[in-house]
């Protein structure tokens, strides 16, 4: 008797709670579009817009670093329609056949797309990937901090500036920073070239403040320190006299830096591709793609979008930077089994 | 129908939320490829690094563990001398941040710690010079004090308020001075409170990964830190899994220990809170 009374009850919370999970999803008839995205990287409007005009629910999600996206996307039991990944990591999604075929009928608006960021070496003919935001890796420093004029990654190894330095949390970004900084390509295999990138860092770690995220953006902005690693679109607004502060100045130094991508891409796993590249149709729309842009302060592939700018937005090098600092950048690329060095290099710079 | 039915949704809730996810460690932490491996347990041990994070943990968290017992003690003493009802009115006080969530309290600290937070404000308009504050071991201590406190002088504060006080006058008649009483009488029959609260600090101070994260930028990396990053960034289940069972195993012992004390000291019952 008490045997089946355990199992009644233990049957009765099993159906309650699928019952429960299936009304929760139930309720909203809406087709729904699951996007994966950095923090702070879309603007709010953009998606009410797309919300409004197409009578659909965003269900959107975020993630700190590129890593943790191409985790959650390996994992089967993804659910996302939509990520914004970099080009390394979408070498490796490729590599890895996780990606959908982007059905560019759909997608007319790629037409305002310039043509210099397509077809890159990442994703040839971008089978997969529509471009979404491009930028730079540099530094965002104070000018009441630092006297001299800021043009090498040296600057970051100054014992002068001890305790004033951010660096970024983010493992191909900073060994990026000290390879580019010994003369070594962004995307080496030489194991005796991270070693030595490592024992800069790991020297350099007396000097650093903290390693940060997005974070190092309010510290910069606050004017808690001198020198710090950012990407381009963070300093538009980071030097921005009323949105940020006026004393600080970002330069990508001469020894060359990241040029990086981000792009949309399909997970094979998506359930509803069409809606996702409705989306991206519509992060292409020249207005759209212009608010977008300028909300954020990251570069726009859109030349229909940079055509409706003023001149103060296409005049700004940090948001639209010379060819000839574009020459100097290089673009990471998927690093294979060899990612395994920098992750302990870099498990030995942080802990 | 016998009472013990009552707990079967608890009984149900324990094993999809504890049992379950706890079968997924292990089977992470030891097999690969649908053999049995060791090679991520080889990969924890063999790092020198990793055991330098764990021991880091270990010696932060004894130390804000000793700290908050030096701080909450006095405090629970003197709540428990006091009138009950001005009593409940000031451990209000230790209560109401709790109502908060406690990432929130974290990231206000950030803004008083910071180079040109509150604290430095309130330093430069008394005249001191500005400190730096931000990103240090002090303040990963400072912030985990601040965190775990009430865990520490609550189960003392309970366990020394229910002390009879015919227990003390009577040593008072017995001849014994205030001092003498307190070690002899008070102190000893406080101490389920004080294993009680060494382990409600202890065990979520050891493994916070938050703190140090906000508050100390990858300066003070803890073994949580690691776990996260294994996991979370670097995308090795397995390696995760085993060092997440290292953690186990030591909250594990140390409650382990802080039972054998309790029981120890004649209380078959264990402890106040638990």
């Amino acid at each position: 008797m008490k045997n089946t009374i355990k199992k009644a009850i233990c049957l009765a919370l099993l159906v309650l709670f699928v019952l429960g999970s299936f009304s929760l999803s139930g309720c909203n008839s809406k087709e729904t579009l699951y996007i994966l995205n950095w923090g702070d990287y879309i603007d709010p409007d953009v998606i009410a817009k797309f919300e409004a005009e197409y009578g659909v629910k965003v269900h959107y999600d975020t993630m700190a670093n590129n890593e943790e996206m191409l985790i959650k996307l390996e994992s089967s039991t993804n659910i996302y329609d939509l990520c914004f990944p970099s080009d390394y990591i979408i070498e490796k999604l490729i590599k890895s056949d996780l990606l959908r075929e982007i059905n560019k009928d759909n997608i007319p608006n790629i037409k305002n797309i310039d043509e210099q960021f397509l077809d890159l070496s990442f994703d040839p003919g971008n089978k997969y990937s529509v471009p979404y935001m491009w930028g730079t890796l540099g530094i965002l420093y104070n000018t009441t901090m630092v006297d001299e004029p800021v043009d090498s990654w040296g600057v970051l190894f100054d014992e002068k500036y001890e305790g004033q330095i951010y660096m970024y949390d983010s493992m191909r970004d900073s060994i990026g920073v000290a390879l580019k900084y010994l003369g070594y390509s962004l995307n080496t295999r030489n194991e005796a070239e991270v070693a030595e990138a490592r024992d800069l860092l790991i020297q350099q770690r007396s000097i650093v403040k903290a390693y940060l995220g997005d974070t190092i953006k309010d510290a910069m902005i606050g004017g808690e320190g001198a020198l710090a690693v950012v990407y381009s679109g963070d300093a538009v607004w980071c030097v921005d006299p009323e949105e940020g502060n006026p004393d600080l100045a970002y330069v990508v130094p001469n020894e060359g830096s990241n040029l990086w991508f981000d792009n949309a891409i399909i997970p094979k796993t998506s359930k509803n591709p069409e809606l996702a590249e409705k989306f991206i149709n519509f992060l292409n729309d020249p207005e759209i793609a212009m608010q977008n842009s300028q909300y954020l302060g990251y570069s726009t592939p859109n030349k229909a979008a940079l055509a409706l700018m003023d001149e103060s937005w296409l005049e700004n090098e940090i948001y639209n930077p010379p060819q000839e600092v574009i020459d100097r950048c290089e673009i990471f690329h998927d690093l294979g089994e060899f990612t395994a060095v920098f992750s302990e290099a870099w498990d030995e710079i942080i802990y | 129908m016998k009472r013990s039915v009552f707990a079967t949704p608890y009984i149900v809730w324990m094993i999809m939320f504890i049992v379950i996810p706890m079968l997924f460690i292990l089977y992470s932490a030891f097999i690969k490829d649908g053999q049995f491996t060791l090679e991520y347990v080889r990969q924890a041990m063999e790092s020198p690094k990793y055991m330098n994070v764990l021991l880091r943990s270990i010696v932060i968290a004894l130390i804000s563990t000793a700290l908050c017992l030096l701080i909450g003690y006095p405090v629970a003493y003197i709540l428990s001398n006091m009138k009950k009802s001005t009593a409940a009115i000031l451990s209000m006080f230790f209560i109401l941040p709790m109502w908060m969530n406690f990432l929130l309290r974290t990231y206000a600290w950030q803004v008083v710690l910071a180079d040109n937070g509150v604290l430095n404000m309130l330093l430069t308009s008394l005249g001191f010079p500005k400190g730096e504050f931000m990103y240090t071991q002090g303040a990963v201590l400072l912030v985990t004090v601040y965190n775990f406190l009430p865990f520490m002088i609550l189960p003392i504060y309970t366990v020394l308020s229910k002390i009879d006080r015919s227990h003390i006058e009577a040593a008072h008649d017995l001849g014994a001075n205030s001092i003498k009483t307190f070690f002899k009488v008070v102190l000893p029959l406080s101490v389920p409170g004080i294993i009680s609260g060494i382990t409600m600090v202890f065990i979520p101070a050891i493994t916070t990964f938050a703190i140090s994260r906000l508050i100390g930028g990858k300066n003070v990396a803890l073994y949580g830190d690691l776990i996260e990053e294994k996991i979370v960034s670097s995308g090795s289940l397995g390696l995760g899994s085993v060092l997440s069972i290292i953690l186990l195993v030591l909250v594990i012992i140390s409650i382990f220990v802080m039972h054998r004390m309790e029981v120890e000291q004649g209380n078959e019952e264990g402890g106040t809170l638990w």
